[in-house]
């Protein structure tokens, strides 16, 4: 299990990116962590990973897994350990792999940082069976520029399943590939999650792929979670109003409306974010007590909760 | 590939017949004529017509360059005035000075520039970084004949481990020993170029370093070391080793001034001197053979550079 | 007026080193500028009793083998050097930058212009510069030509490189599709942004400049031997060099601080500079 307490991600002497998150991830089960770009998802995952560029560095918080804290331990740290371990697939497949080396060697390599005793090559190629690669033997010795955007990614998925993750983390693993690509690669995480009884932490902006892959929905705005749901409850009676908002933008196939709507105003830059509710400059609910001061929880029947003064569906509060 | 390589050959080649033509032509950019600047004021009418029906000068010009170009296709550059031999003889009798100084020169520069590049790339931003950067600009600020001077004033004038001056053919008395006499010289020619591989070497590191790929390999777990080893270094040196090239055929030129400094019988002090003695067909086939030699390095190392990346079998 | 005021003083804070380098570079301007007032003796008095006398009393760097003075002589060798330097920069600039502009917006010309950068650039650089010098003669201003040829060639590429990508940017495109002439977006689009690659260039130039005039001067092919250049101070001190040590000393340090403080704030600048320009003129 991987438990992330109230990290905060900052650029050196400069403003948070990422303000306080905190959320766990349960084997077997996914979390889609959703927000538009710049809200510091992708920082939060690399913090996770220990990957921040030199530029940042996690300034606060902690992440433990099986109990054990990881917070500040380099990714060759992690690897080594013998509890629960993550690995991450990254948004572009067609730059995350070395150019230079062929695909067995690639695989094999993050085989023997696991296990450095067994034969790397059968397990490699297992490796490739597992993420329904065809014709394995002849994909072991490709060059990375010989294979298409979606059989990348699903090499990427092998490298990442090489060291038996406890948590896969995916960064917009399917952004960059056409939409047929993508919902195998969506349908190959589900289906990975399952089997290996692995949590998944799923980073995406596409509420749509959340609607359709994950168990829980973490919604994330300007370097905060502002709200965390089940996906039903979610989709059928939001609470944030950031949350309403990005659903009102979803293409809605039974409404002819042809004009999509849209958030008015843009995400605040780090630095730059405003006091009280993040959100408060462009939601249509926003009040007096929005503008300052610490914003309260609303809790849902079912468990959801959203850092919001007048929340959504009053309804279904608890 | 091969259209690649037919491609790339084709374009060599049209470089090197405009450089012969701008080579051929400047004999004839010489204010005067260029028998009497050769020959001197002093020059027989006999002499001055023999010079000029050797040369081929009394032809119409692209008649002239016809014969020349085509005399050098078969190896014949001309014949040297001052020495009356043929000029490929005399660029044979400094070849073996030049490659060997260039060689060893090279050694210095690879064994300094690359590991001090990485060095500097590794510990990006601290003061090691800062100091050997500095060096390097340094070095590349400093020009070759006063290291040289200086490396002649310390450790031959001075402590006398090396000769000052003069290279024996390791052919002759005392064989592969007559190479002390271009250590002096290597490490004075090799100072200014070492920085620009240093420098450039960092930047490559630097640069790949910030690869998407390279990420990958530190999610994987694998030690920082071998990231750097494997993963970076592998990838940042393709394009150093394509400036080896470079490199090394400007060293061949850039030799003209240390070859002055330490008396060495090389094609560089050849061409300056052939220039004191006006001795044009010597400077011609001199300047012809290193262009050439440029454009052949040149694309040996494109080429390879194309062989050692796998990304370009599908161009 | 104050912000650029501080963006350009903050990196003289943070980087002494370059401060340093300014201040050797406004010595030698000085130096130039009132190289009479400055220097002791003038340049070409010879003293035959006093030859090649070591730093201190009355000749305060020593004297050389026709007993003159190595500081005066220093002193207006910077004359010489800020005269290569303007002269390579400018004569660099002046043709580089129309040959890769012209290139950049007309492809058909850019190919041809280009095809004959490349062509040069297939001299090995010296070579280049020496066969210039044969078909000129001896001689400063031949000098600075035979370098500036040298440096036409990278300037012309870089230039060509930069406005290939600004000619690209989608404001440029805009600006021609509504109808802008040619001269406009030179003078408006292309020529304002590219002023700090150039700065970028014309530094190193400068530095390069004094090291290949200081070649050709010490092979004897540079500035003819009676002006007072610091190439021609080494040269003919050369055959002292065990006796009088210090003749090698003074004019080399001159030649590579001088080289080494431009190299300095070449490099500031490109430091400063917007990063989309470092990376079109990735050095």
């Amino acid at each position: 299990m991987l438990n992330v307490d109230n990290i905060v991600v900052s650029v050196r002497n400069g403003p948070d990116i990422v303000r306080g998150v905190s959320f766990r991830i349960e084997p077997g089960e996914i979390l889609g962590l959703v927000g538009e770009s710049g809200s510091g998802k992708s920082m939060t995952s690399l913090a996770l990973m220990g990957l921040l560029p030199p530029a940042l560095h996690l300034s606060a918080g902690s992440i433990t897994q099986d109990g054990a804290d990881v917070t500040h331990l380099a990714p060759h740290e992690r690897v080594r350990r013998k509890c629960g371990k993550m690995a991450m697939v990254f948004q572009e497949p067609m730059t995350s792999l070395n150019p230079v080396l062929r695909i067995a060697e690639q695989i094999e390599e993050a085989v023997r940082v696991h296990d450095p005793d067994t034969d790397a090559s059968p397990r490699a190629r297992e490796l490739l069976d597992m993420v329904r690669i065809p014709d394995t033997a002849h994909q072991m010795r490709s060059f990375p520029h010989e294979l298409s955007g979606g059989m990348r990614q699903r090499v990427m998925i092998a490298i990442a399943l090489a060291c038996r993750p406890q948590v896969l983390i995916a960064d917009e693993p399917t952004t960059a590939l056409d939409v047929t690509v993508q919902l195998q690669v969506l349908g190959l995480i589900r289906d990975l999650c399952n089997r290996l009884d692995m949590g998944v932490l799923f980073i995406t902006h596409d509420l749509g792929v959340v609607a359709q892959l994950a168990d829980r929905v973490a919604v994330m705005y300007a370097g905060s979670l502002v709200e965390n749901a089940d996906v039903e409850p979610l989709f059928r009676a939001p609470l944030h109003p950031y949350t309403g908002a990005l659903m009102a933008c979803l293409p809605n196939p039974e409404s002819d409306d042809a004009v999509m709507a849209t958030i008015s105003g843009s995400a605040p830059r780090p630095g730059a974010i405003p006091p009280g509710c993040p959100f408060s400059p462009r939601c249509s609910r926003a009040q007096q007590p929005c503008l300052s001061g610490p914003v309260p929880c609303a809790r849902g029947v079912a468990g959801q909760t959203a850092m919001c003064h007048f929340p959504l569906n009053e309804s279904v509060l608890a | 590939m091969g259209r690649y390589f037919l491609r790339r050959t084709g374009a060599a080649i049209i470089t090197l017949i405009a450089a012969s033509i701008i080579i051929f032509g400047f004999i004839h950019l010489i204010p005067g004529d260029p028998i009497y600047v050769m020959l001197g004021d002093g020059a027989t009418p006999e002499q001055v017509a023999l010079l000029r029906n050797r040369m081929g000068l009394d032809e119409p010009l692209v008649v002239q360059y016809m014969i020349w170009a085509g005399n050098a296709l078969q190896g014949d550059l001309g014949q040297s005035i001052f020495f009356d031999t043929p000029v490929t003889q005399v660029i044979k009798e400094g070849a073996e000075t030049s490659i060997l100084l260039a060689t060893i020169t090279m050694v210095w520069i690879i064994l300094f520039g690359v590991p001090v590049g990485i060095l500097s790339a590794i510990r990006q931003g601290t003061w090691i970084d800062q100091g050997l950067s500095g060096l390097a600009m340094l070095l590349a600020s400093v020009p070759t004949f006063w290291v040289g001077l200086y490396l002649i004033l310390i450790f031959a004038a001075g402590l006398g481990w090396f000769p000052s001056s003069g290279f024996p053919s390791i052919f002759e008395e005392g064989g592969l020993s007559n190479l002390r006499y271009l250590i002096l010289p290597s490490l004075a020619l090799a100072a200014p170029n070492a920085a620009l591989i240093l420098r450039l070497t960092r930047a490559s590191m630097l640069d790949v370093a910030r690869e998407d790929y390279v990420r990958t390999a530190r999610a994987k777990g694998i030690r920082p070391y071998r990231v750097v080893l494997r993963h970076i270094l592998r990838n940042a040196l393709l394009a150093v080793v394509s400036a080896f090239g470079f490199t090394f055929a400007a060293l061949i030129s850039e030799a003209v001034v240390t070859e002055t400094v330490f008396a060495l019988p090389g094609i560089g002090r050849t061409v300056v001197q052939s220039i004191l003695r006006r001795d044009y067909p010597v400077i011609q086939g001199v300047i012809l053979v290193t262009v050439c030699l440029y454009l052949v390095i040149n694309l040996l190392v494109d080429l390879s550079y194309r062989l050692l990346d796998p990304r370009v079998e599908l161009e | 007026m104050m912000q650029t005021l501080a963006t350009w003083t903050r990196p003289a804070i943070s980087r002494p080193l370059t401060t340093l380098g300014v201040i050797f570079l406004l010595t030698v301007v000085v130096f130039a500028a009132f190289s009479p007032w400055i220097a002791p003796y003038a340049p070409d008095q010879i003293d035959p009793a006093n030859r090649l006398l070591p730093p201190g009393g009355a000749h305060l760097l020593g004297t050389d083998h026709f007993g003159r003075d190595t500081f005066s002589r220093l002193v207006y060798g910077a004359r010489l050097a800020l005269l290569i330097g303007i002269g390579v920069v400018g004569f660099a600039l002046a043709s580089g930058v129309p040959i890769g502009i012209l290139s950049a917006l007309y492809p058909a010309l850019g190919r041809v212009l280009m095809r004959m950068v490349d062509v040069l650039m297939s001299f090995p650089s010296l070579l280049l510069a020496l066969g210039l010098i044969v078909i000129l003669g001896q001689g400063v201003f031949n000098a600075i030509l035979a370098i500036g040829l040298i440096y036409l060639t990278t300037t012309a590429r870089i230039v060509y490189g930069v406005a290939l990508r600004l000619r690209a940017e989608p404001y440029v495109e805009a600006a021609r599709s509504a109808g802008a002439g040619t001269w406009w977006i030179i003078t408006r689009h292309i020529l304002p942004n590219m002023i700090s690659p150039l700065l970028v260039q014309a530094s190193f130039v400068f530095a390069f400049a004094q090291l290949g005039a200081a070649s050709l001067d010490f092979l004897g092919l540079g500035a003819p031997p009676d002006i007072p250049s610091w190439g021609n101070m080494l040269a003919e001190s050369r055959i002292y060099i065990t006796r009088a040590s210090w003749l090698l000393l003074w004019p080399g340090l001159m030649i590579v601080l001088t080289a080494f403080s431009l190299n300095l704030v070449g490099d500031a600048i490109r430091d400063r500079m917007d990063p989309r320009f470092r990376e079109m003129v990735g050095r």
